[in-house]
């Protein structure tokens, strides 16, 4: 989570929301989703396949589900597809999920 | 003019075809296999990857007892594939479940394995549980389940990775697998042998013939003097994502493959040739999956497909020999995976006329003549 993120944020003038990750604050453009709040946020991995090799968000559009993170609880969710919201908690995803992971479950 | 081993030629590089292939490649036999085109109909592609035994011959006893050799002779078989290929099939025998939420259908079948058990004697082993019982046994299976029937020797592998294991062992063996080789029409040879035609204008000369084509035995069948009408009968199922857990239990309608993916099916329609899936039936999987298991309702799926079972006209396996073209063999089942260590094996003595040759005539074509007969 140290390693630096070699994305940069157009200079906003708008709304910021707070999130967190993995237990720690963090800021981002109110309007963005999560997996661009992320990239952002840090260089690292965001997820960890089942076999244990390091992973994140690559199409920024649905279709390769690198970005999968656990928000507010649902494992596997689409970072690229969710929209940041305040108050967000996001956790990196290590693994496969496992039954009953979600908050309705 | 050097002596040849005769080449035998299989029609047909799916499941059936291609354990076929390895039972005669393993008696020494040459054989050549002719695969079709991507998009045919390839039930090897879609299945559910189930060894399964429960229920099956209940109204026919040389059913039940082929597919019983059938379940015992899968861990030698599973073992074999892995020493020819390298490949780990992820065979998991350890029982499988039914289960029911309408009470007449759990009673109708316990009166099916009552009527299956009498043809198999004392190989016979299934329980039947109640829900109450079975959720005591297995916490988490939903409160309107109304029982479940249980055989510990049914199981399942991993469909495609079963498939490629076939596929490489048959080449190890030395078996040439052609792929894109259509047949469309076999020509039988006045002084015996055959001359396969195949789509693309190549000639394909040999001298036996299994046919072992699926649904693509239907146009071809007739060509060889068999009467057997295949015929597709429609199965949906979901995939959903990956879940680290293992689910306690496999079903005929929920397995949960070796790498994680949970895969439910079992539904049955007569839609021709149309394999594509619907909503309507996929929402209908899903509503059963949670009914069995409620802790899958949140899990997403992330795939569903439709796949065309293989049926023949009294869903039972066909093995026959032309009597008009000698030479020429018909094979086709609904149970590739299930049957295939027979297949590979005792099919072999079938069609090489080796000692001892084992009795299969109760699943030779006549009895679709006799039932026009009559």
């Amino acid at each position: 989570m140290n390693v630096a993120s070699r994305f940069r944020t157009l200079p906003e003038t708008g709304e910021s929301v707070q999130f967190t990750l993995d237990g720690v604050p963090a800021t981002a453009p109110a309007g963005v989703t999560v997996a661009a709040a992320l990239v952002a946020h840090t260089g690292a991995w965001t997820r960890q396949t089942a076999q244990g090799a390091p992973r994140t968000a690559y199409c920024m559009m649905g279709v390769c589900f690198d970005c999968l993170v656990e928000v507010d609880g649902t494992p596997n969710t689409q970072a690229c597809m969710t929209l940041l919201g305040d108050g967000m908690t996001v956790r990196r995803q290590t693994g496969l999920r496992n039954l009953n992971g979600g908050h309705d479950g | 003019m050097q002596q040849r081993t005769p080449e035998i030629t299989i029609i047909g590089g799916g499941l059936v075809g291609l354990s076929v292939a390895l039972g005669l490649l393993l008696a020494g036999q040459r054989v050549r296999v002719l695969d079709g085109a991507d998009n045919d109909a390839r039930a090897s592609q879609g299945n559910f990857g189930l060894i399964w035994g429960q229920g099956k011959g209940w109204d026919f006893a040389p059913y039940a007892n082929w597919t019983m050799d059938a379940l015992a002779a899968w861990p030698a078989f599973a073992q074999q594939l892995q020493e020819l290929s390298g490949i780990d099939v992820a065979l998991d025998q350890s029982g499988g479940y039914e289960f029911f939420t309408d009470p007449s259908e759990f009673d109708a079948f316990e009166a099916e394995l009552t009527q299956q058990a009498t043809h198999l004697g004392h190989r016979a082993r299934y329980e039947m549980l109640n829900g109450d019982d079975l959720r005591c046994q297995m916490p988490g299976i939903g409160p309107d389940v109304v029982g479940a029937s249980f055989s510990p020797c049914d199981g399942h592998v991993n469909p495609l990775r079963f498939l490629r294991a076939l596929r490489c062992s048959v080449q190890a063996m030395g078996g040439r697998v052609t792929m894109g080789a259509t047949v469309a029409t076999i020509r039988p040879q006045p002084g015996g042998g055959f001359a396969l035609a195949l789509a693309d204008g190549d000639v394909v000369n040999t001298e036996q013939v299994v046919l072992c084509a699926g649904l693509g035995s239907a146009s071809l069948a007739g060509d060889l003097g068999f009467i057997t009408q295949v015929k597709p009968q429609l199965g949906e199922l979901l995939i959903t994502e990956k879940l680290g857990d293992r689910l306690p239990f496999l079903s005929s309608t929920i397995r949960q493959v070796d790498e994680g993916g949970v895969q439910i099916g079992g539904t049955k329609a007569d839609a021709g040739l149309d394999d594509r899936e619907s909503l309507r039936v996929m929402a209908k999987l899903a509503q059963h999956a949670v009914t069995v298991f409620p802790a899958l309702a949140d899990v997403r799926v992330v795939r569903a497909w439709g796949a065309l079972r293989v049926m023949s006209p009294d869903g039972y396996p066909v093995y026959a020999k032309s009597t008009a073209h000698p030479g020429a063999f018909l094979v086709t089942c609904h149970s590739g995976v299930t049957l295939a260590p027979l297949h590979a094996s005792v099919l072999a003595d079938w069609i090489l006329n080796t000692s001892p040759i084992p009795d299969l005539e109760a699943f030779d074509e006549c009895r679709f003549a006799l039932s026009h007969a009559a």
